[in-house]
């Protein structure tokens, strides 16, 4: 393993990759590259920003509730992972998500590294103001560009989701506070199927307009494969600029690696992902969820892009933790047997 | 450090049909630590055949003293069903094992050689050269027969001996291949260690030798960069991809980790891209659960486990 280790820090391809950005036309008929001259001679991103949401995305999903002292050493231990981004709760009501009900005691018990921000989700205004006075620095607002989901996630419509979060922005605008946009069913929906890009097109837009730094365009059920990803990616970089844009992909269909390949071949330079690939899919109870950080940053690295200093093995992780962590992954596996 | 590459390829398109070479009755189920009966063998090459995969490699015909798992490969050849639309090669690792192939009624034989001198020494106990020389004496055989030979590549993008491997040694040993006679060359991510940066590189030494028509990529998920590399691949213009039913075959070189890649996972990434295959994915997922039920073992498929899960 030590050999493979050693061969995994020389493997590392080079600065850059000269990769043509490439469109596919129509991917459910057949599968045609169409050159796209305005980005012809694209390259890969140099650096990948690596938004970190096992905390947040990741713990949410697990069934029984960890306990805080825990939620706060892995934080810290990935702060000093080098992750610039980590997401690190979520104020929304403890009723509806009980993981997330020590909320203020996370975000308070934290040790915050400088230079590194620490996002936490904030649904409506009381969740902004409740999370600002706990001392957050920064927030995100999660809409759907499907309604169904919507109206099943968060009880109302896209539309009346965006004027919440409105409120939202205007809100942290005044603080100063930067908000990021998430909008989940990008390239599919448990309940609708198949999500038209222009929808998701429309709702990013209307986040970035409203304020939002960044959006965070989320693969929710993971059915998404390279050719729905570069169509959805199309119609959102027409209405937002692609350095405000992430993929956030999920790993249900084992598609994540692939789609996120295809992401930053489209100028994509920022990915979420979740250590140890924590969280699940609840839409798919047993199957996997979240892509993971370790196997993402393994495949930039190879791809000689820069991401952070040292993470690639969660291998400082407490064995006390691990029962914490039913989902391994690709390198995790390989690396613990 | 690396300069930067240019890949003029990429701007080809993506191929209208990718041909799946499915290597689970033998790649996956010889890396099995449990011995498999013959009759479940049997049973999950005649289902593979009914899902329309044009290639199902069926077997191997190597010494039962080196790979027992494979012992019963002339029964396992000869009780088969064979469909009119797939093709069953078998593994042949000398003259010895040829002749057994053929007196069985193999139709399609493949030889393995490797891009690492040190994994050859200790796979085959030969050096790269003599393993060369052995499978000359194959094909120049089963030309005579007419009988194809594929050639297979291991190491391709890292040894777990030597490291990193020269993409120029993994060129110069498929076109030996190639130019021995092998009518396509699978090349192979052993230990899965590659991403699409080293299988871009590699691949672009090989296809300065070897047609890309006449390569095919056969990628391990040990660090879960399979299907990403096999993008990548198909991107720079190859279209035959080796895979194995639920994933079955783990890596012999990192215990318990995962190895080869689904094809029920690659099938889902293909046709979502419009790509076509002639292959039921819902049929793979029939054979895949059928062989992890005789193996009491869980799927290796990540499609597999989201549609066995949600409802």
């Amino acid at each position: 393993m030590a050999a493979v280790l050693r061969f995994v820090n020389r493997t590392c391809f080079g600065s850059r990759m000269g990769l043509q950005c490439l469109s596919l036309s129509r991917p459910v008929a057949v599968a045609k590259l169409v050159q796209d001259g305005a980005s012809a001679g694209k390259t890969l991103p140099e650096r990948v920003k690596i938004v970190e949401v096992g905390p947040r995305d990741g713990l949410q999903n697990e069934k029984t509730v960890v306990p805080s002292e825990v939620k706060i050493h892995l934080i810290d231990m990935l702060s000093e992972a080098g992750l610039s981004v980590i997401e690190a709760t979520s104020f929304v009501s403890p009723k509806w998500v009980p993981q997330m009900a020590d909320q203020v005691e996370v975000m308070m018990g934290i040790h915050r590294r400088p230079g590194v921000s620490y996002p936490v989700l904030t649904p409506n205004l009381k969740g902004f103001l409740a999370a600002v006075n706990a001392g957050a620095a920064e927030v995100a607002i999660f809409g759907a560009a499907s309604e169904l989901f919507s109206k099943k996630n968060i009880n109302c419509s896209v539309d009346e989701s965006l004027q919440r979060f409105e409120v939202v922005t205007k809100a942290a605008k005044e603080a100063g506070v930067p908000v990021r946009g998430y909008v989940s069913c990008v390239l599919g929906c448990p309940y609708e199927g198949k999500v038209s890009p222009d929808k998701v097109a429309q709702v990013a837009k209307r986040l970035y307009s409203m304020g939002c730094y960044e959006i965070s365009l989320g693969d929710t059920i993971g059915v998404g494969t390279p050719g729905g990803m570069t169509e959805m990616l199309q119609a959102v970089s027409r209405e937002v600029p692609v350095n405000a844009l992430a993929v956030h992909c999920h790993d249900t269909y084992g598609q994540a690696l692939a789609n996120i390949l295809i992401a930053l071949q489209m100028g994509i330079s920022v990915v979420d992902s979740s250590v140890a690939g924590l969280g699940g899919c609840p839409y798919a109870q047993g199957a996997s969820g979240n892509v993971a950080t370790e196997d993402v940053v393994y495949m930039l690295h190879g791809l000689g892009i820069q991401t952070v200093r040292i993470l690639l093995f969660p291998l400082f992780l407490p064995v006390s933790h691990f029962h914490f962590l039913p989902q391994f992954n690709g390198i995790w596996q390989t690396v613990t047997r | 450090e690396n300069s930067a590459l240019e890949f003029c390829t990429l701007t080809r398109e993506f191929p209208e049909y990718v041909k799946m070479i499915e290597v689970g009755p033998r790649d996956g189920l010889q890396n099995e630590k449990e011995m498999v009966p013959t009759r479940v063998k049997i049973q999950l090459i005649n289902m593979l055949s009914e899902t329309g995969l044009p290639v199902i490699e069926a077997t191997s015909f190597v010494s039962s003293k080196w790979v027992p798992q494979m012992a019963d490969h002339t029964e396992v050849l000869q009780a088969i069903h064979r469909s009119s639309h797939a093709r069953y090669p078998v593994l042949t690792p000398n003259m010895h094992g040829f002749q057994d192939a053929v007196a069985a009624g193999a139709t399609e034989v493949a030889v393995f050689g490797s891009a690492s001198e040190t994994f050859s020494q200790k796979n085959i106990n030969c050096s790269i050269d003599d393993s060369m020389l052995r499978f000359e004496e194959v094909i120049c055989t089963a030309k005579q027969q007419q009988i194809p030979v594929r050639g297979y590549v291991s190491c391709a993008l890292g040894c777990p001996y030597e490291g990193p491997i020269e993409p120029t040694k993994v060129a110069e040993v498929v076109k030996r291949l190639y130019e021995l006679g092998c009518y396509e060359v699978s090349l192979g991510d052993t230990i899965g260690v590659g991403t699409p940066g080293s299988m871009a590189k590699m691949l672009q030494y090989v296809m300065k030798e070897v047609p890309s028509s006449a390569l095919a990529v056969h990628c391990h998920d040990t660090y879960g960069q399979a299907l990403a590399n096999i993008l990548t691949a198909l991107q720079m213009g190859i279209c035959a991809v080796d895979s194995s039913v639920a994933g079955l075959g783990g890596c012999p070189y990192a215990q318990g980790a995962s190895g080869n890649v689904s094809t029920e996972d690659v099938l889902y990434m293909l046709h979502g891209m419009g790509i076509k295959t002639g292959v039921d994915l819902s049929k793979v997922i029939e054979a895949g659960d059928f062989i992890c039920k005789a193996l009491n073992r869980k799927t290796n498929s990540k499609v597999a486990q989201a549609r066995s899960k949600s409802s």
